[in-house]
C-alpha cells in the first residue's frame, strides 16, 4: 500500500490499463506532450506513442464523437474533457451518440468509451469554469457515471470504467487532484457502482459524493462533539445509484440529509431525496432534506464563492435542524 | 465496367426506387409512421459510391439512409421490418427509419442529428488507422450538414492525422426548405475542403458511372494512405424532405424537370406506350435511372425486355420484403431491455443483485 495523490492514482490506473490492453487509448486537449491539465496523463505519450495518447484540437464534440466511432469498432478510448464546462460542447456526442447507439442498433455495438472530466467549484475560476454537470448526465439512460472521492476509488473506478463495455463518465473534482490517500493495488475492488459507508452513526444519515464527502465527514466530526451521530455514505456512483446501501442506513437512522455541490434545484439531490422518500417513507421521522449549491452562477468574489456551496458548518446546521425537527434549511 | 457490374448498378437503383416508393405507400396506409425521409432521385450517389466500396469498408450515414443500407447489402426485408418497428428489423425495432445499423455489414448508422456522421466516421477511421487495416470509412452527409461545427472540426482532424475517410456530400441543394444559396455563403461544397488541405472533386451525382469512377479513384487514394478525400455529388430529391413535407417551396417545374424520365413513375402510372418511347419523349431529363438505362441499352446490355424484367424482379423483392415486414412480430419490453443492456456482459453493479 502506497500513499498517492488523486491524480497519481488516476495516472497509475491509466498506465496499467494501457499496458495490459492495446485497445485502450487516450485523447483530449493537452493530454500528450503537455501531460494533462492535472498531470493525469503525464509521460504516457512518451511511453505509448502518439496514436495511443493523442493531443486533440479544441473540438470537444468531434473528439468525443471520435471516441464513440472508435468504440464502435472495438477500441476502448478514454477521452479527457478538460473540464465539465467544456463538456457542454460535447453533449451531442455523449447524449445523442454514446448513450443511444448501442440501444438504437438493437444491441449490436459495443461502447467501451470512458469520458473523464473534472468539475466542481475550485478557487475563483468564475461562473463559466465552476459548473457541475451531474444533473444533466444523470438524466440520460445509457450513460453511467461514477464520482470517486478518494485516490483509492479513483484508481479502482477508472480501471473498472475502462474495462466496462458501456459508456462511462468518470466525474472528477478539481479540488481533489492533490488530495493524498492510501492506494492498495492488490486489493480486489468493490463493485463499480456500490456505495460505501465511510462513517457510522445512529442519529441521521448523510449521503454525499465527490468532494462533498470530505465536507460531510468534517461536519460529522463536529456533530459527534455535540452528541449527534451522523452516518456518512459516499455514494461513489450517481448512475446507477446503490439504493440498497442508502436505504439500509436510512432505515436504521430514520433521518436523511443529502449533500451536493451542484445547484440544489433539480439536482442529483432531488432524485436522491425523492426516491428515498418513496422507499423509506414509513421509516422516516422527518422529510429527507437537502443541502446544496445555491441557484446562482458561481460568484467570483472569494467569500461569496465559498458561501455558494455547502461547507461543514452549513451541513452541521442542517443536520441539527433535521434532528431537532426545526428550522429552515436554506 | 463489365456487363455484370453495369446491370448490378442498374438493378440496385431500380430496387432502391421501388423500395422507397413502396415505403411511401406504406406510410400512407399507416403501417409506417414517424419520420420517413426518402431517396428517389438520388440513387446514383449511393449506388455509384458503394459499388466502389470493399466489403471491409465501413459506412456512416444520415437519417436518409435506407438506400445506403440496401446497397450495402442489408436485406430489404429487414430494413422494411425496421421501418415498421418490428423485432426482425435490422435494429430489432429499436432504431426505426433513421437508425439502421448492421455490425455484420459494417454499417454504423443511421444517425439523425445533422452533422454527427463526421465524428463517427473519423472515430471509425481512427480505429482503422491505429490498427493499420486496409479499410476505408465512407461518410455520407447532406449539403445542409456542412455548416455544422462538426464538419469543420472533423475534417481538420481527419486531415491532421491522415485518417482513411471518404467524405461524400449528397448535395441536393436543399436543407429541408432552405435552398443552398440561402444557407451557404459558398455553395460549392468541395471548395470548403480546401481549407483543410483535403483533395476534393465535384461530380454529376445523376450519372452513376461518373459517381462510381470518382469514388473509386478517391477510395484508391484513401487506401493508399493519402488521407481523407471529399466528393461533392450534385443530385436532387424528387419528394419532399420527409413525408411531412410537400416540397412546395421549390419553384414550379423544378421537380418535373428532374423527374421527367423517372421509369418507375412511368411504369407505376399504368400509362400505355413503351418505356423507350417515354424516355425519348421526355428527353432530356437527368433522371439517373433513365439515363443509365439508356446507356446500358446503347451498349447492348439491355436487349429485349431486359429492363422490365429487372424492374419486375425488384418489384417482387420489395413485395416479399413488405409481406415479411407486415407479418413480423413487434418487439416487447424484454427485447428493449436486452438491447439496452447489451454491453453489460454480466457485470455486477453492486455487491448484490438490485431489487
Ligand atoms: C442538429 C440538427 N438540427 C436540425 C435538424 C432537423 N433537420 C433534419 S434534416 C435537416 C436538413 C438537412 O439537410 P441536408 O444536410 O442537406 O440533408 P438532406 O435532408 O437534404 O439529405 C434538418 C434541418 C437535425 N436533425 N439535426
Ligand atoms: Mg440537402
Amino acid at each position: 500500500m502506497t500513499g498517492l495523490l488523486y491524480w497519481q492514482a488516476l495516472h497509475r490506473a491509466l498506465d496499467l490499463e494501457m499496458d495490459s490492453d492495446d485497445s485502450v487509448l487516450v485523447l483530449g486537449e493537452d493530454v500528450g506532450l503537455f501531460g494533462g491539465t492535472y498531470r493525469v496523463t503525464e509521460g504516457l505519450m512518451a511511453k505509448y506513442g502518439e496514436w495511443r495518447v493523442r493531443d486533440t484540437p479544441i473540438s470537444e464534440n468531434s473528439f468525443t464523437g471520435l471516441g464513440v466511432g472508435a468504440a464502435m469498432l472495438g477500441l476502448r478510448p478514454v477521452v479527457e474533457i478538460m473540464t465539465v464546462n467544456f463538456a457542454l460542447l460535447a453533449l451531442d456526442a455523449l447524449i445523442n451518440m454514446a448513450a443511444k447507439i448501442p440501444f438504437m442498433s438493437g444491441g449490436q455495438f459495443p461502447m467501451a468509451l470512458t469520458v473523464r472530466m473534472p468539475g466542481g467549484v475550485a478557487r475563483q475560476l468564475g461562473a463559466q469554469h465552476s459548473q457541475r454537470l451531474e444533473h444533466t448526465l444523470m438524466n440520460v439512460p445509457g450513460l453511467r457515471m461514477v464520482v470517486p472521492s478518494t485516490p483509492q476509488d479513483a484508481f479502482w473506478q477508472l480501471r473498472q470504467a475502462i474495462r466496462s463495455d458501456d459508456p462511462l463518465i468518470v466525474l472528477e473534482h478539481e479540488l481533489l487532484y492533490f488530495r493524498k490517500g492510501p492506494v492498495d493495488e492488490t486489493l480486489p475492488p468493490p463493485p463499480l457502482h456500490q456505495a460505501k459507508t465511510v462513517r457510522e452513526g445512529q442519529t441521521l444519515t448523510c449521503i454525499a459524493y465527490s468532494r462533498m464527502v470530505e465536507v460531510a465527514l468534517e461536519a460529522a466530526g463536529i456533530l459527534a462533539g455535540m452528541g449527534i451521530g451522523m452516518e456518512v455514505i459516499d455514494l461513489r456512483s450517481l448512475s446507477p445509484v446503490d439504493w440498497e446501501t442508502c436505504q439500509g442506513s436510512v432505515q436504521k437512522t430514520h433521518r436523511c440529509l443529502v449533500v451536493e455541490e451542484d445547484c440544489v434545484f433539480a439536482g442529483a439531490g432531488a432524485e436522491l431525496a425523492a426516491t428515498l422518500q418513496e422507499r423509506c417513507f414509513y421509516f422516516l421521522d422527518a422529510p429527507v432534506r437537502r443541502v446544496g449549491g445555491i441557484n446562482l452562477p458561481t460568484p467570483f468574489s472569494p467569500d461569496l464563492e465559498a458561501a455558494s456551496i455547502p461547507r461543514p458548518d452549513t451541513v452541521v446546521q442542517a443536520a441539527r435542524n433535521l434532528v431537532s425537527g426545526s428550522g429552515n434549511l436554506r | 465496367m463489365d456487363r455484370t457490374g453495369l446491370l448490378w448498378m442498374l438493378r440496385q437503383m431500380l430496387l432502391a426506387r421501388t423500395f422507397e416508393e413502396a415505403a411511401a405507400r406504406e406510410y400512407a396506409t399507416g403501417s409506417i409512421s414517424g419520420f420517413l425521409h426518402l431517396y428517389p432521385g438520388e440513387e446514383a450517389v449511393a449506388v455509384g459510391v458503394l459499388h466502389a466500396a470493399e466489403p471491409g469498408d465501413h459506412v456512416v450515414s444520415t437519417y436518409r439512409e435506407h438506400v445506403h443500407a440496401l446497397v450495402r447489402g442489408l436485406p430489404a426485408r429487414e430494413i422494411m421490418a425496421e421501418l415498421m418497428g418490428k423485432k426482425a428489423g435490422v435494429s430489432a425495432g429499436m432504431g426505426g427509419s433513421m437508425h439502421l445499423f448492421s455490425r455484420e455489414h459494417r454499417f454504423l448508422g443511421g444517425v439523425a442529428i445533422v452533422g454527427e456522421t463526421f465524428p463517427l466516421a473519423i472515430g471509425a477511421a481512427y480505429a482503422v488507422a491505429y490498427r493499420r487495416l486496409p479499410e476505408a470509412v465512407i461518410c455520407f452527409f447532406g449539403d445542409g450538414a456542412v455548416n455544422q461545427g462538426t464538419f469543420h472540426e472533423s475534417l481538420n482532424m481527419a486531415a491532421l492525422w491522415k485518417l482513411p475517410v471518404l467524405f461524400v456530400c449528397e448535395n441536393n441543394r436543399y436543407q429541408i426548405g432552405t435552398e443552398i444559396h440561402r444557407h451557404s455563403a459558398v455553395v460549392e461544397v468541395y471548395r470548403r475542403a480546401c481549407a483543410y488541405g483535403i483533395p476534393a472533386v465535384r461530380e454529376n451525382g445523376m450519372d452513376v458511372l461518373a459517381v462510381h469512377g470518382a469514388a473509386r479513384r478517391a477510395l484508391e487514394r484513401v487506401r493508399a494512405g493519402d488521407g481523407p478525400q471529399l466528393l461533392e455529388l450534385e443530385t436532387y430529391r424528387y419528394r419532399g424532405h420527409s413525408m411531412a413535407d410537400s416540397g412546395a417551396y421549390r419553384p414550379a417545374g423544378e421537380v418535373e424537370a428532374y423527374r421527367a424520365r423517372d421509369p418507375i413513375q412511368f411504369l407505376e402510372s399504368g400509362l400505355s406506350g413503351s418505356l423507350e418511347g417515354h424516355w425519348q419523349a421526355a428527353c432530356p431529363g437527368p433522371d439517373c435511372i433513365a439515363s443509365f438505362g439508356e446507356y446500358c441499352r446503347t451498349q447492348g446490355h439491355l436487349e429485349g425486355d431486359c429492363f422490365t424484367r429487372l424492374e419486375q424482379e425488384t418489384v417482387q423483392e420489395v413485395q416479399e420484403a413488405l409481406e415479411f415486414a407486415r407479418q413480423a412480430p413487434a418487439p416487447d419490453l424484454q427485447d428493449a431491455w436486452a438491447a439496452f443492456r447489451c454491453n453489460r456482459r454480466g457485470e455486477r453493479f453492486f455487491g448484490r443483485e438490485p431489487t
